[in-house]
């Protein structure tokens, strides 16, 4: 269980000194400057919050994501956690184990071997050898570098490298698990396997994990809760599915510069499910539709791959000629392949093959239903699912 | 179940509960040095003998032709005896010294308590010294002086010495992560104390020479050095050798308050070390 309460975190932004470590000089150099200038200008300095005011609690056994843009906090948050730096301000309160995993093969050393690197980094990370040694053979089929264990590390290709250091991390038996941004390095095969393995160790054993990635698409099969940082402040913290269409900004319905954007599956289940359709919709709200007017759908993963696009002027039997029309809607039939969130941008152009007058970015949220999914892989960029268009009156 | 609360005037509660159950790392990080230390070299261990044995002919000679004074025992054995623990000393501070920042990756990435890098570092210089101990034996057989019943208190001495060593190392340690000025004060330190040490010269020309006044001769001994190097010579010689207590135990409680003091300082700047490095 971890009880976090009002942490703060303040970093002293110095302003003349470029480098980045204090040299004696210059700090025996601003004494002498403010002993003899009454205004204390030698000593510029202005702070930053890396972490401001920052309460949470976590039970054991779940698992939050902890996620933000760059600088956030969310790398500060887990080396306060980890007990890397003290906050500058509140109170922890930590029960149980913990072992951070804030960068792979922290503490490997080139020369040595990769069995001598399992177990000095076990040692790092706070295995005793007894433990080690229990798990080494768990460790190197894990790893798949049975044959290099005698090989120094320096030799190692940097995926077998990432492999081994994870492997060691994933096989400690810690209470609470604390994994950086870590995984981004491996291949997508690998990422399966550490997140599959994370998952066994989470709900198996019932250990509490925090993960900090900016892999949406992991957070989301992973974390069944986030925390959601910005500028140091939590800004949202919930269970995933709240908190992600806030990440992005969108969710199920959204209004944009005159536009109303509105998802509604089809299915009596009110779930977007395999041989299901879902209807989008676009409806211009002060007037401004005139026939003739026509729009595009872009779809994304969270991780930001394009999967594919609709196009109201190419699909067949769609007119835009109603004058009393006031919006498009597209028909599109999940065709089980599509098992992730997808995030929508919206384009809209008053004629076929004009440039856009408009584009919308992140307007809309789709979330597949797992019911029925057959297929578990990277979905083909080049696959249009079935779709159909028409105009709509209101 | 394990408990620990976070404040920012204490990340380490528990430290000493923390310090056990880390004791496996502290050999891990001494055995990685050891390792790593002699790997692609040709000659490896031998360096750790090379390199004394260098320096222990170059002051024999220079004892020999300045006629610096050796009782008790062949001068060579004086030598052997009083060149090892400086060695060790030197080579045992400037490692602790340098430890912090040659380990920054671990500093910002894991927690442990931090004392356990340079206290590594001393393991395996005293690895190192019992390997160039060999010398000494070696030097003893070759000039066929008898072993010492007193050669059994070495280990007082260079506890000693570890004392002096781990106390400035922990010093200059935590300095260097703040302000690496201090990186180019450590050869520094540890030329100038050669000179100030009785590696090349003997201590009894300190203490007889009439013309030095009492408080010359006290400031001499606040050198730790003096009284371990002075008790290796002690142990090695044979009976006329006379050992002087007094300075023994000025440089004894020199270097207790070094290490007292290192450590307080190491405790008090350590939870900050990762943001500064």
């Amino acid at each position: 269980m971890i009880r976090a309460e009002h942490i703060s975190k303040e970093y002293i932004l110095r302003q003349k000194t470029r480098s980045n470590y204090i040299a004696l000089r210059d700090v025996l150099a601003s004494k002498v400057k403010t002993m003899f200038s009454s205004s204390g200008a030698g000593t510029r300095s202005e702070s930053f919050m890396a972490l401001d005011d920052v309460s949470f609690t976590v039970q054991q056994g779940e698992r939050v994501g902890i996620i933000g843009e760059n600088g956030a906090g969310k790398s500060t948050l887990l080396k306060v956690l980890s007990r890397i730096v003290s906050p500058s301000a509140g109170r922890i309160e930590i029960e149980g184990r913990v072992a951070s995993l804030l960068e792979v093969g922290t503490g490997f050393h080139p020369e040595l071997t990769g069995e001598e690197n399992i177990y000095l980094n076990g040692a790092i990370l706070g295995m005793s050898r007894w433990e080690i040694r229990k798990k080494f053979d768990e460790i190197v089929s894990f790893a798949e570098v049975d044959k290099f264990l005698d090989t120094p590390v320096k030799r190692f290709s940097s995926g077998m490298y990432v492999r081994l250091a994870f492997a060691v991390a994933a096989h400690l038996e810690p209470e609470i698990l604390i994994v950086d941004e870590v995984l981004a390095v491996g291949d997508a095969e690998f990422q399966k396997k550490c997140l599959g393995k994370m998952k066994d160790i989470s709900t198996g054993d019932g250990r509490t994990i925090l993960f900090v990635s900016h892999n949406m698409g992991a957070i989301r099969n992973f974390c069944n809760r986030c925390l959601y940082l910005e500028k140091g402040r939590v800004k949202a913290d919930d269970a995933t599915e709240k908190v992600l269409p806030l990440y992005f900004g969108l969710g199920n319905r959204s209004e944009n510069a005159g536009f109303v954007f509105n998802a509604r599956p089809l299915d009596a289940t009110g779930e977007w499910i395999s041989g299901s359709d879902i209807e989008v919709e676009i409806a211009w709200t002060r007037g401004r539709y005139a026939p003739g007017w026509h729009a595009d759908i872009a779809c994304y993963t969270l991780e930001g791959e394009k999967l594919f696009a609709l196009q109201s002027h190419t699909l067949e039997g769609f007119s835009s000629e109603d004058p009393n029309a006031n919006g498009i809607v597209f028909r599109v039939r999940n065709t089980g392949l599509i098992d992730r969130d997808l995030r929508l941008d919206f384009g809209i152009r008053p004629r076929a093959h004009l440039p856009y007058d408009l584009v919308v970015e992140n307007a809309l949220l789709l979330s597949p239903g797992n019911k029925g999914i057959t297929h578990n892989k990277v979905p083909d960029v080049l696959l249009v699912p079935p779709a159909s268009c028409r105009s709509i009156t209101t | 179940m394990k408990r620990v609360v976070i404040t920012p005037s204490n990340i380490e509660s528990n430290y000493w509960k923390d310090l056990r159950s880390y004791r496996g790392l502290f050999f891990y990080l001494a055995w990685r040095d050891v390792v790593v230390r002699y790997k692609q070299t040709v000659i490896g261990v031998a360096w750790a003998v090379v390199r004394p044995a260098l320096t222990i002919a170059v002051f024999w000679f220079l004892g020999w032709i300045l006629g610096v004074p050796a009782e008790g025992a062949p001068r060579i054995v004086l030598v052997t005896a009083a060149t090892l623990p400086w060695q060790f000393f030197a080579s045992a501070f400037g490692d602790a010294s340098n430890s912090l920042i040659a380990n920054a990756n671990l500093l910002t990435k894991v927690y442990f308590p931090r004392i356990l890098i340079p206290a590594s570092t001393l393991l395996v210089c005293l690895i190192d010294f019992f390997i160039s101990l060999s010398l000494l034996v070696v030097v003893m057989i070759a000039v066929g002086h008898p072993p010492q019943w007193k050669m059994l208190l070495f280990p007082l001495f260079l506890g000693l010495a570890a004392m002096a060593a781990f106390g400035a190392g922990l010093w200059l340690a935590a300095l260097n992560v703040k302000y690496r000025d201090f990186r180019y004060i450590v050869p520094f330190i540890v030329q100038f104390g050669l000179y100030v040490s009785p590696v090349a010269f003997s201590s009894d020309l300190i203490y007889a020479h009439e013309s030095i006044p009492a408080w010359c001769k006290y400031l001499y001994a606040c050198n730790p050095m003096v009284g371990v190097i002075d008790g290796f010579r002690w142990c090695v010689a044979g009976q006329d050798f006379q050992f002087q207590l007094q300075p023994f135990i000025v440089s004894c409680a020199v270097s207790s308050v070094m290490l007292l003091g290192g450590f307080w300082y190491f405790r008090k700047t350590e939870r900050s070390f990762a943001d500064f490095i």
